[in-house]
């Protein structure tokens, strides 16, 4: 059912003028950093409220256009929203409401430091552009919001720009998005040359008549550009460095909502704009997906940098993403609708179940660096007792994240393999293959992201504090909890009751692709494909309450022994337990370390200094184990050393005389008008 | 209704009793094959007794989630017990999770035990938590790879369809994929329940623990809930082996004639893989820890192999 209706508009201005208001109170009360952090974060929750009921509106098929033809050249503003659009904003709204809650408390930490205004206001118009990129109607409105986000989340992310490491971030971060930024600006322009029409909602029509050589070559481009936001490995060098480096409620944005857009793109690309495209392109985005996933979890492993670790984890969990992404496109590809929906609805509800988690997490990581003023964890510890409900709420955010029932990580995971195995049914072997490797690579990587998620609870909160910091360590205020605890709520509901968000995101899938998921589902069951996988996600949690209630019980009636008593650790013999004993995140990862060293090529080097008088006492011994990033050694470093030298070269043109300037002038007015002519 | 209830009723009775059992006939096989005597095969009952009879002892460094996580443990185990068919594949609760949900429930348990091994901060703890999980992110990918190479082969990844599938048509299972896979699911059941040659369940020797040494600071309840699970896993595994593999006797229907007879099956199949655990226990000695991965990334090869095959050979 459709519903064109002046409601819609309407959600939309509230939305913006929410935005707005955000912006413009948080730079009118910038003397008071204490109403300036109210005011402009105030105004964001408010705003993508309104933006989650506009969303839901939005998925329920009411429907709103708009245009603006003078606001921007060719074509003017054109705003609309579909199912697809729609839930991408539930996506951002689900991420934004909790973390501008977040944010008003979060924020104080930066009073006195840095303008509050100046982040209020930038916060504001990143997240109303995010907001407004899904519902661009042409290129030239798309572009416009997509680099208005780049620039504000680069401002957001170079807030603490007192610092060396900030800047080189946002820098890369900077580079990075604005060459995505092209690779989108050349692709959107061949395609609107090539159907002569700016309007997205031309393009799907006009896109068959392409010549395949134009069309390979669109597509390519588009995914350079929203691969590079999505953060897909190799395009991800950005990623672990700009978003540790922000603020953390930006971190979680960025990680957990800003790259959805980069798949909202390559869905657009691949199910939309372009159609069913070769089986290449599907081979290549679920190749890429399975490397990003193991090799993000895999760099995620070894990092002490507990915002680092996070943003690898988004590396990873596009990989996910990109599975179900690219196995879509095999199966539309091999003609096999209802599976190619089942694959999209396993990719679209990751999207959706990262944000919840992610965003839990940074915000997690975030209270736990406002607490203890440092993002290594091997200065952590103990802080399960310093700061309980943190302590919690992050342990549920880990438990969705490695993808454990009865949390909703699971569910999507699940979903993906049972759409990876059902291509089985695709009789081409090259195909097979790379799905087969899809397949082992989801598996590893589950079993990798739960091993990196024990380290990076573990080690940050359970047993003694290492360092003063984390031993005076306070738990954060009220609004920063409750905020986390939404998100954790989020997690448990779509972990426990899929049916709720399935539907909606079968309707979406509908809408994209004309066919039916091969799925059913109620509130008891998820059975994919009549029943070649089964799931109970409610029963399996009630399961686990109800064995978890009786044991206990069923323990004292047998009549076991009640008491507890406590004493210190056994330490083999040593006389006091310091925190020197405790194992370090460094030790924990070292098997990982040793297994996978083809990746990480560490450069181990051990200096022991001896005592002058005997080689048996010890004076200091250094040692360092160090990891090589073989993207950035590999790909890029030769990349920069090429651009370098070619810019070297161009610099002749700079003579430095304007009369060769007018030269140029020249040359170029008269190429122009041959070339028009 | 009525009878459901009774049959996983029963599956549950089975596996939470059954399982002190077997490792008690394990250790008495091992004992004989070394030339020992041996304790008799009700030890374990006898263990876990003891134990929950005695008091908790606690370190003064844990939080919560140490004295949470073995009731945990014990209750995914449990589960797991409701969804795998013991006896049937009409099991009333099978629809509750495949074959990936019960990796990942069993995942769930290792995922809480290594953190509570790193709870009391013990120098002992952290090392049994690192390697076990090191182990686990290895080994957990493998069964679940080995499995689907099957699971393909019968078409569902439900766990009772793939027993029905290859119980009424056996020949199904005879080509190189299901050997492939049986090998590789073998090898990591070793390494899951912390066999030799990866672990030895047996040893108390810190610097060569991995499980044990995670567990170390466990004691009284805890420590029988610990057991009892670690053996409620051994038997899961091995039942899985058993009724995957070997679908023989896996009753299909509800009878209780069928139910006994597939009992009398499941117990002489659970016997020959105790003699053959025993066997491999006492003839290969422990790996070197950091040859370990080297076993294991052995047995995910053979496990991807199998699945490329049920891939191709359709």
């Amino acid at each position: 059912m459709i519903i064109d209706s002046t409601i819609m508009l309407d959600l939309l201005f509230v939305t913006l003028v929410c935005f707005s208001a955000g912006a413009l109170g948080a730079l009118v009360t910038a003397r008071s950093p204490t109403l300036a952090r109210i005011a402009g974060h105030g105004g964001a929750l408010v705003g993508a409220i309104a933006a989650f009921a506009f969303g839901v509106a939005g998925i329920a098929g009411w429907r709103m256009e708009l245009n603006v033809p003078d606001l921007l050249p060719i074509g003017g503003v054109a705003l609309g929203v579909d199912r697809l659009s729609a839930f991408f904003v539930v996506v951002i709204a689900v991420g934004a409401i909790p973390v501008a809650l977040y944010a008003i408390g979060y924020t104080c930490e930066y009073a006195g430091k840095h303008s509050l205004a100046g982040m209020g206001s930038a916060f504001n118009v990143f997240v109303a552009a995010m907001i407004l990129v899904p519902l661009a109607r042409n290129v030239l409105t798309f572009l416009a919001l997509w680099e208005i986000m780049s620039l504000a989340s680069y401002f957001l992310v170079i807030t603490e720009h007192e610092r060396e490491d900030t800047l080189s971030a946002g820098w890369v971060y900077f580079v990075m998005t604005h060459a995505g930024f092209a690779a989108l600006l050349l692709g959107f322009l061949l395609f609107a040359h090539a159907t002569g029409t700016m309007s997205f909602a031309d393009w799907s029509a006009a896109a068959a008549k392409l010549d395949p050589i134009s069309r390979n070559l669109i597509f390519l481009l588009l995914a350079l550009g929203f691969g590079s936001k999505a953060g897909v490995i190799p395009l991800h060098v950005w990623l672990p460095r700009a978003h540790p480096a922000a603020p953390s409620h930006v971190s979680a944005l960025m990680s957990g909502v800003m790259i959805k857009l980069g798949v909202y793109g390559l869905a657009r690309v691949a199910f939309d704009w372009l159609g069913v495209g070769p089986v290449w392109w599907g081979g290549t985005m679920l190749i890429l997906g399975a490397v990003s996933a193991v090799l993000g979890v895999l760099y995620a492993l070894v990092e002490h940098d507990l915002k680092r670790l996070l943003a690898y984890h988004s590396v990873e969990n596009i990989g996910i993403i990109l599975l179900g992404l690219g196995a879509a496109m095999l199966f539309q590809a091999h003609r096999l609708e209802s599976l190619a929906a089942l694959a999209l609805i396993a990719a679209l509800y990751h999207s959706l179940n990262h944000a919840t988690f992610k965003s839990l997490l940074f915000m997690g990581a975030g209270a736990v660096v406002q607490a203890t003023h440092t993002r290594n964890m091997e200065e952590m510890g103990g802080l399960i007792k310093r700061m309980p409900q943190t302590a919690a709420l992050f342990l549920i955010g880990s438990v969705a994240i490695a993808a454990l029932p009865p949390l909703n990580g699971f569910i999507s995971e699940w979903l993906t393999f049972q759409s990876l195995l059902l291509s089985f049914q695709i009789s081409a072997h090259t195909v097979n293959l790379i799905f087969a490797l899809g397949v082992a690579a989801l598996a590893l990587t589950s079993g990798l992201a739960a091993a990196c998620f024990v380290k990076a609870f573990g080690i940050t909160f359970l047993a003694l504090p290492r360092s003063e910091r984390a031993e005076h360590a306070r738990e954060v205020v009220k609004t920063m909890r409750a905020a986390m605890a939404s998100l954790a709520l989020a997690c448990v509901i779509l972990g426990v009751a899929p049916s709720l968000i399935l539907a909606p995101l079968e309707a979406t899938v509908f809408d994209l692709m004309g066919a039916h998921a091969d799925l059913r589902f109620n509130l008891n069951a998820v059975v994919a494909n009549g029943g070649f996988g089964w799931l109970a996600p409610l029963w399996l949690a009630l399961g686990l309450l109800a064995f978890l209630i009786t044991i206990p019980f069923a323990l004292r009636l047998l009549g076991a022994n009640k008491q507890r008593r406590y004493y210190e650790t056994w330490g083999c013999g040593r006389a006091l337990q310091t925190t020197r004993f405790e194992y370090t995140a460094t030790a924990f990862a070292n098997p990982f370390k040793r297994v996978f060293s083809l990746l990480y090529r560490p450069n181990k080097e051990l200096d022991i200094e001896f005592h002058p008088e005997s080689r048996y006492f010890v004076r200091a011994i250094a040692y360092r184990n160090e990891g090589r990033l073989i993207f950035e050694d590999a790909l890029y470093r030769p990349l920069l050393r090429m651009i370098e030298s070619l810019a070297r070269k161009a610099r002749v043109l700079q003579s430095g005389s304007v009369h060769g300037y007018l030269v140029y002038i020249l040359v170029a007015l008269v190429a122009l008008l041959i070339l028009t002519v | 209704m009525l009878a459901d209830i009774a049959i996983e009723l029963l599956q549950l009775f089975i596996v939470t009793f059954g399982s002190p059992l077997l490792v008690g006939v394990i250790r008495k096989a091992k004992a004989r094959l070394q030339g020992r005597r041996g304790a008799t095969i009700f030890q374990p009952y006898a263990d876990i007794r003891k134990l929950f009879l005695k008091e908790v002892v606690v370190s003064e460094n844990t939080s919560w989630l140490f004295r949470f996580t073995p009731y945990l443990l014990a209750t995914t185990m449990l589960l797991s017990a409701l969804i795998v068919p013991v006896l049937t594949t009409r099991t009333p609760l099978g629809f509750m999770g495949n074959i990936i949900a019960l990796m990942y429930l069993f995942l769930l348990g290792t995922f809480f035990l290594a953190l509570a091994g790193l709870d009391a901060g013990s120098a002992f703890g952290g090392m049994g938590s690192s390697r076990e999980v090191a182990i686990a992110a290895l080994a957990e990918p493998t069964v679940l790879i080995a499995i689907f190479g099957i699971a393909l082969r019968a078409e569902t990844t439900s766990l009772d369809g793939i027993i029905t599938r290859f119980a009424a048509d056996p020949l199904l299972m005879l080509n190189a994929g299901h050997l492939l896979a049986f090998f590789a699911f073998f090898i990591v059941a070793l390494a899951e329940n912390g066999r030799l040659p990866v672990d030895n369940p047996a040893t108390h020797l810190e610097l060569t623990m991995i499980h044990e040494a995670m567990i170390l600071e466990y004691s009284g309840r805890h420590l029988a809930l610990v057991e009892w699970a670690a053996a409620m896993k051994l038997f899961v595994f091995l039942t899985l082996l058993s009724n995957l593999f070997f679908p023989w006797g896996v009753a299909l229907t509800n009878a209780p004639v069928v139910l006994l007879a597939a009992f009398l099956a499941l117990a002489v199949k659970l016997l020959l893989f105790a003699g053959a655990i025993a066997l491999v226990e006492t003839s290969v000695a422990k790996l070197r820890l950091f040859r370990v991965p080297e076993l294991l990334a052995g047995s995910f090869t053979v496990a991807l192999l199998a699945l490329v095959t049920s891939f191709f050979l359709k």
